[in-house]
């Protein structure tokens, strides 16, 4: 199994069959949003103004043409690293400023938008994925789940649960693996000794499919295919993106220290934008005004949304307690009324 | 009501059916839940009425037991998972506090995990090693979660009941040696018992002798042997809900009795029992009479079965508990 890893320059490729000019063309505006949102992410926590980040950059077109395979109805688990995913399937840009700057408000995801909270610890959002998957299937409807997860996460324990669950019960589910070869500091060969993760399928039944994650149109069409199959009772699939962050892991950490700076610096050479752009352009669907009032409108929206973060209300204590349980128990609204007498006392204190 | 006469695991079993006759989103899962009907027969029967849809044997995988039951739950089911044993929850230890317990504050309460982790646990048993953990602890210390644990078959099921109608996860811990030593009447029709309430089992003047699960029956027969040989009078509070606990039973029990002593089959070092006594201390102190005592294991693994009777209290050693308040 290898990657079918297209050229650079794509001048004369032909369109591909079943995606109309204007999805191919809104595939790049997405993948422009998405690359612009993240470096301004990464630009707010230089300065002080978000905390830890984990950039997307290099991971645009794994997540945004994947997502923008599903319906609306479908499901999306993302990783901390899913930005990408999380905008195009409707999460609100303010919503993920928030959260990244550690406002509970940020965690809320709007009622309709089916994406799950951020996987945080590594792959134990696969169960869940297959869990929802599962309960779709004996409710007899046919959404479909898609979750991601990292080269990494194919070393724990609940990828190995997951996906045997997802094989025995035939579960609607499309496993999305973001290959970017380095869990953090730590290279691919150190996380397995398995030639690609996509021929780990095999073993729980399961249709293993690698693509080149640089490849927008790729990603689409193999997600595209696994989630007809999920849908129409055919069971999971895994698919393996091979793709690159260019970035650090977090805001915190320096990836010179584990890479050398030629690794990507090639791969920015088949950077996922440039490709799709180059295509655009030799089917004659973009040209530089376009991009330029595309970059206008991305830039003001953007803005928007940071004002609107910048504008939310201070935090709010009974945040702490809020949601722990259905309804408040004794002790905790002993404690919450504490911390508000303790809060009251110290503004009257201020005073 | 007309009621049979059942043992704590027939209770379960029966709750188990009525919930699921009356909510067609409850669905078991679990190791040999299906044909075998449990390893301790809890589902016994279920699989032949419900079918494979909603009676599932899985893989034998903990995690992926409960995190696909979060996922269930999350989408719509209310799924009960069984666990076989208590010590083999923890491979899955991750998904319950980590995801389970918080998916509800994760989410702003847009997506919540509706689901009751059944897990047999406790010693004295006599079973194999690693079969008889009490580590109700791990679960009471984790915000998110209820955590209960039934004494007595009439409980059992209509804890369950009320665990499964709960909008919260819960931890049904169901004492192993209780499963089968004796039988009283349990309804047949669908009855709750309220999560969040302990019941005074035996009422009392001298001393509130507090405890739950399996060690409960033990501080009953501690509490006649008190009476009958010094003529101390033991009030027994079966806690029932472990967490988030009924403070308001307990506190008004002991400032009348102006004593405590708290007696669990899990280790003394920060169980449950070092919350109560610690609480208890806070809000009693002017109406105690003594220090609040402890009678729980020793600090040590729960051992082999033939050790297990010197690890775990018994009655005598929670009498000797009692004495120590009423001598003090």
């Amino acid at each position: 199994m290898s990657y079918v890893i297209h050229p650079a320059t794509a001048a004369d490729e032909p369109k591909p069959s079943g995606m109309d000019d204007a999805l191919l063309v809104h595939m790049y505006e997405q993948m422009v949003w998405v690359r612009q949102f993240d470096r301004r992410l990464v630009a707010l926590q230089r300065s002080g103004r978000i905390g830890t980040y984990p950039p997307v950059e290099g991971h645009e077109a794994c997540q945004v043409a994947s997502t923008l395979a599903l319906r609306q109805d479908d499901w999306v688990f993302p990783t901390y690293r899913d930005t990408g995913a999380m905008l195009v399937h409707g999460v609100p840009m303010e919503r993920l400023l928030l959260y990244w700057n550690g406002r509970a408000e940020g965690l809320y995801i709007p009622e309709g938008v089916k994406v799950f909270p951020i996987a945080v610890p590594i792959a134990t959002q696969l169960p869940h994925a297959a869990g929802v998957a599962w309960a779709a299937r004996l409710r007899g409807l046919d959404e479909v789940v898609l979750a991601f997860f990292g080269d990494g996460a194919s070393s724990e324990g609940d990828f190995h649960e997951a996906l045997n669950f997802a094989g025995v019960f035939r579960l609607p589910v499309v496993f999305f693996c973001e290959n970017n070869q380095y869990a953090i500091s730590v290279p691919y060969a150190r996380q397995t000794a398995s030639e690609t993760i996509a021929q780990k399928a095999q073993a729980y039944g399961l249709v293993g499919k690698r693509v080149d994650g640089s490849d927008a149109i790729a990603v689409y069409q193999a997600v595209r295919e696994a989630l007809a199959q999920a849908r129409e009772g055919g069971g999971a699939t895994l698919i393996e993106a091979l793709t690159y962050r260019y970035g650090p892991h977090t805001t915190s950490d320096d990836p010179s220290k584990y890479r050398p700076k030629e690794e990507a610096e090639a791969w920015r050479e088949r950077d996922p934008l440039l490709c799709h752009r180059r295509r655009l352009e030799g089917w004659g669907l973009w040209d530089e005004e376009r991009q330029q009032a595309l970059e206008r409108r991305v830039n003001q929206g953007i803005a928007a949304a940071i004002r609107a973060m910048e504008a939310a209300p201070p935090p709010n204590p009974d945040d702490l307690f809020d949601h722990v349980y259905a309804e408040l128990p004794p002790q905790l609204v002993r404690q919450r009324d504490e911390l508000r007498a303790r809060l009251a006392r110290r503004e009257g204190a201020d005073r | 009501m007309s009621g049979r006469e059942l043992t704590l695991i027939q209770a379960i079993n029966a709750g188990l059916r009525e919930a699921m006759r009356r909510d067609e989103r409850v669905m078991l899962l679990g190791e040999d839940i299906g044909k075998n009907g449990g390893v301790f027969r809890a589902t016994e029967g279920l699989l032949e009425e419900f079918g494979e849809d909603r009676v599932v044997d899985t893989p034998l995988a903990e995690a992926g037991i409960l995190g696909t039951s979060l996922g269930l739950a999350a989408n719509g089911m209310r799924p009960v998972p069984e666990i076989q044993f208590m010590a083999f929850i923890y491979p899955g230890f991750e998904q319950v506090v980590s995801h389970i317990a918080r998916i509800r504050m994760r989410s702003r309460g847009r997506y919540t995990a509706p689901l009751v982790v059944r897990v047999p646990y406790g010693g004295r048993n006599r079973a194999p090693e690693l079969h008889s953990d009490s580590t109700e602890t791990f679960f009471a210390h984790t915000p998110g979660l209820v955590v209960v644990s039934p004494s007595r078959p009439y409980d059992g099921k209509g804890l369950l009941l009320s665990a499964i109608e709960s909008e919260d996860p819960v931890i049904f811990l169901e004492p192993m040696r209780l499963y089968r030593a004796y039988r009283e009447n349990v309804p047949d029709d669908y009855y709750t018992v309220p999560l969040g309430r302990a019941e005074i089992v035996r009422a009392g003047r001298d001393v509130t002798l507090i405890s739950w699960g399996s060690a409960l029956r033990d501080a009953l027969k501690a509490a006649q042997q008190a009476e009958q040989e010094h003529g101390w009078s033991v009030e027994v509070i079966d806690l029932r809900t472990l967490s988030p606990w009924d403070e308001e039973t307990v506190f008004s029990s002991v400032i009348r009795t102006g004593r405590a002593v708290i007696a669990h089959e899990a280790c003394g070092h920060l169980g449950l029992g070092a919350e109560l006594a610690a609480r208890i201390g806070e809000e009693c102190i002017l109406d105690l009479e003594a220090p609040v005592a402890r009678v729980a294991s020793y600090d040590v693994p729960a051992p082999l079965f033939q050790l297990e009777d010197w690890y775990a209290p018994d009655a005598g050693r929670i009498v000797e508990g009692i004495r120590k308040v009423m001598t003090f």
